[in-house]
């Protein structure tokens, strides 16, 4: 059986195609402002890699936020079933997913078949989520790429006590008047995410093994300080932000 | 094809009936040389109703919430108020009351209709301050507020004969105060049938809500707000009391037929607090997945007279007291006792008696989740839930939060919580039908 997952995020539409649990094809577009081309773009994508055609997928089923702005199902399921599916699919000892994506990020409570026991979101602030990253990394003037590795660099630790992503600004702006350096400030900016997250996915419950997906769990500095804060090493799949649509692509055979 | 029959509610236009003829008795009663008085609806209703058979209250809580519902006229309200001053974080039903006095209209049409006395007791602080500032806005309205302030109720706590001498007195001494405000000379043997009905109306209420266990269940909670409403308008009124005699006989009838709110039932959920009541879609979006929300310990509680039973780990109805009240003394006593059971009250004093409530309603309504609105519009029936969620994990009940405002829309984010909504229920393993 032939399934496909599609993942409209805010960011980035993501697409895996599944063949008797093995993924043949994945690709990842920027979302941008058409989520029906990017859903295209990224399915014909994955269909070249997969090295298959469309008539050839028995069943699609999408999530993520444009989830019902692509053209190709009307099946579908939310980011938390798509995201604990996925991960069990992937771990199945892992009983708590934090997912961190461009513009919010959830934690999820999985049992060991991957249905979810209890989830928590923080969908009303941009400071736990991947966006809260780009507009600080834009403030020091590094890229989203480089912001993390450079926050590992850090001597000092330094609290930034702002919980909003407009009032971080502006305290990184007096750090940076203060001539702090660059690497102390990308890892009080991260320590201030991981802080957020930890304290979100502590409503849901922390039960281990715990992973991390979306594509801020690519950014090494974060992690650092996800661990320090969960005192864990937490797991990171291979393709982080590919879970979701990988959950999609699993609930596609059950549907 | 659906799992269970369905069918319409007989009664539903009744109830619609009593509802409109209470407002507009109210609003109409000088015109028939009545009085007028506002209270609310936790209010000890049966004491006026010894001033004669032409008195007629208005509730504030059901008048805020149905304000709530018409959008507009809500805003309206809502800016009034907050032009006035008043705080956008006070209890919505209040800000959405005064804006009704300040606007100068009635929800139900013409100008809002200003009440001789106000009748009230002190269950928050809200309420207290909110006839407080009726009483200002009206021009000085004189004013009765019986301190409900006596504690938890068996078998939360013990209660001795001078906590119900507290509330009982407190009434005693409001009989003389109406007589006194009013003019007219106070009927016991109206009060004492008032009281009466108050008893009926309130256990058989409770009565309907146990029948709710069965499945599938013969009510759902959309439908339950227009019904319990009535006893949160005039529950001493014997029009009301009659009708939930006549609508308990139809809920067994539907349960005996295995008639089903909702025909393809598969998950059952009950709330907690008040609904955002301009958004109660959400039910209805909710029934796509075949869940139904069989009620709360708002709808069951806030009028519905109930027990929680300790050993057994129950929420039974309290039945009937075993007579009338027969001297004034007497049916203050049965009252201020009745009251102080009300299960709405218990966890002002701890989040615990709410939590041991709830699950029990789980297990005897055979509940699969809950759905806990974190209300920012009523700070008393809100108060301790976060500690309610936590209660409810630690006892295996699955979960599911959502923010809110029963009386505000502003404070509503409906696609977030539909959202919420489709990740909760795909908990449970069910799908959306189209």
């Amino acid at each position: 059986m032939i399934t496909a997952g599609i993942d409209c995020g805010a960011k980035t539409v993501k697409v895996v195609i599944l063949k008797d649990d093995k993924v043949i094809g994945k690709a990842i577009i920027p979302a941008g402002i058409d989520t029906k081309k990017a859903s295209e773009e990224a399915f014909e994508e994955a269909l070249k890699e997969a090295g298959i055609k469309k008539e050839d997928i028995d069943k699609i089923v999408a999530t993520g936020a444009g989830r019902a702005d692509q053209p190709f199902t009307k099946d579908s399921v939310t980011e938390v079933s798509a995201d604990a599916k996925g991960i069990n699919f992937l771990y199945p000892n892992v009983h708590t997913v934090i997912d961190v994506g461009a513009e919010e990020s959830r934690a999820i409570r999985v049992d060991g078949k991957g249905m979810v026991m209890d989830f928590a979101v923080n969908e009303k602030c941009a400071a736990g989520s991947g966006a809260f990253i780009e507009a600080m990394a834009r403030a020091l003037e590094v890229t989203v790429e480089e912001i993390g590795p450079l926050s590992l660099q850090y001597k000092q630790e330094i609290a930034m006590n702002a919980q909003c992503a407009v009032f971080a600004e502006s305290e990184l702006v007096t750090l940076v008047h203060q001539q702090t350096p660059k690497p102390d400030m990308a890892r009080a900016i991260h320590a201030g995410i991981s802080d957020r997250i930890v304290s979100m996915a502590r409503r849901a419950g922390l039960e281990p093994d715990i992973a991390v997906i979306g594509g801020v769990a690519k950014n090494p500095g974060f992690i650092d300080c996800l661990n320090k804060d969960l005192n864990t090493k937490v797991i990171v799949p291979d393709d982080p932000e590919f879970v979701g649509a990988l959950g999609a692509a699993i609930a596609a055979k059950e549907i | 094809m659906a799992k269970y029959k369905t069918e319409p509610l007989k009664l539903w236009n009744k109830a619609k009936e009593i509802r409109q003829q209470y407002y507009k008795n109210y609003a109409t009663a000088h015109e028939k040389g009545g009085i007028r008085w506002a209270g609310g609806a936790w209010t000890f209703d049966a004491v006026p109703a010894g001033l004669g058979e032409d008195v007629y209250s208005l509730t504030s809580e059901p008048y805020g919430a149905s304000v709530a519902w018409n959008k507009n006229f809500a805003l309206e309200c809502q800016e009034a108020a907050e032009a006035f001053g008043f705080a956008r974080d006070l209890c919505s039903y209040m800000r959405n009351y005064w804006g009704s006095i300040l606007i100068d209209k009635y929800v139900f049409g013409g100008p809002f209709p200003k009440p001789d006395f106000l009748w009230q007791d002190h269950i928050c602080c809200s309420h207290a301050k909110w006839y407080q500032n009726i009483s200002y806005l009206e021009g000085g309205i004189p004013m009765y507020c019986v301190d409900m302030g006596a504690g938890a109720y068996k078998p939360f706590a013990e209660v001795t004969e001078s906590q119900i001498d507290y509330i009982a007195n407190q009434l005693l001494d409001g009989i003389e105060w109406l007589e006194k405000v009013t003019g007219r000379k106070f009927n016991d043997e109206l009060f004492f049938e008032a009281c009466w009905n108050d008893f009926r109306s309130t256990s058989r209420w409770a009565q309907i809500c146990e029948l709710n266990r069965a499945v599938p269940a013969p009510l759902e909670e959309k439908t339950m707000y227009s019904l319990y409403v009535l006893a949160t308008l005039q529950k001493s009124w014997k029009v009301v009391a009659d009708f939930y005699d006549e609508l308990y006989e139809e809920v067994k009838d539907r349960v005996d037929r295995g008639i089903a709110a909702v025909e393809n039932e598969r998950v059952r959920v009950i709330t907690d607090t008040q609904p955002p009541w301009a958004f109660l879609k959400i039910f209805r979006y909710m029934e796509k997945y075949g869940c139904v929300s069989v009620g709360s310990i708002y709808t069951y509680g806030l009028e519905g007279m109930f027990v929680y039973d300790k050993e057994k780990h129950e929420f039974n109805h309290r039945p009937l007291p075993p007579k009338k009240p027969e001297t004034r003394e007497e049916a203050c006593r049965m009252l201020a006792d009745w009251h102080m059971c009300k299960p709405e009250y218990q966890h002002f004093v701890h989040p615990e008696y709410k939590t041991l409530m709830m699950d029990a309603i789980c297990k005897q309504w055979n509940v699969d989740g809950v759905m806990l609105h974190y209300n920012r519009g009523c700070e008393g029936l809100s108060v301790g839930i976060a500690e309610v969620r936590l209660g409810l994990l630690k006892r295996g009940r699955k979960v599911m939060t959502f923010e809110g405002n029963m009386g505000d829309e502003r404070e509503f984010d409906e696609a977030r919580t539909v959202q919420r909504i489709d990740a909760f229920l795909e908990t449970f393993g069910i799908r959306k039908s189209e």
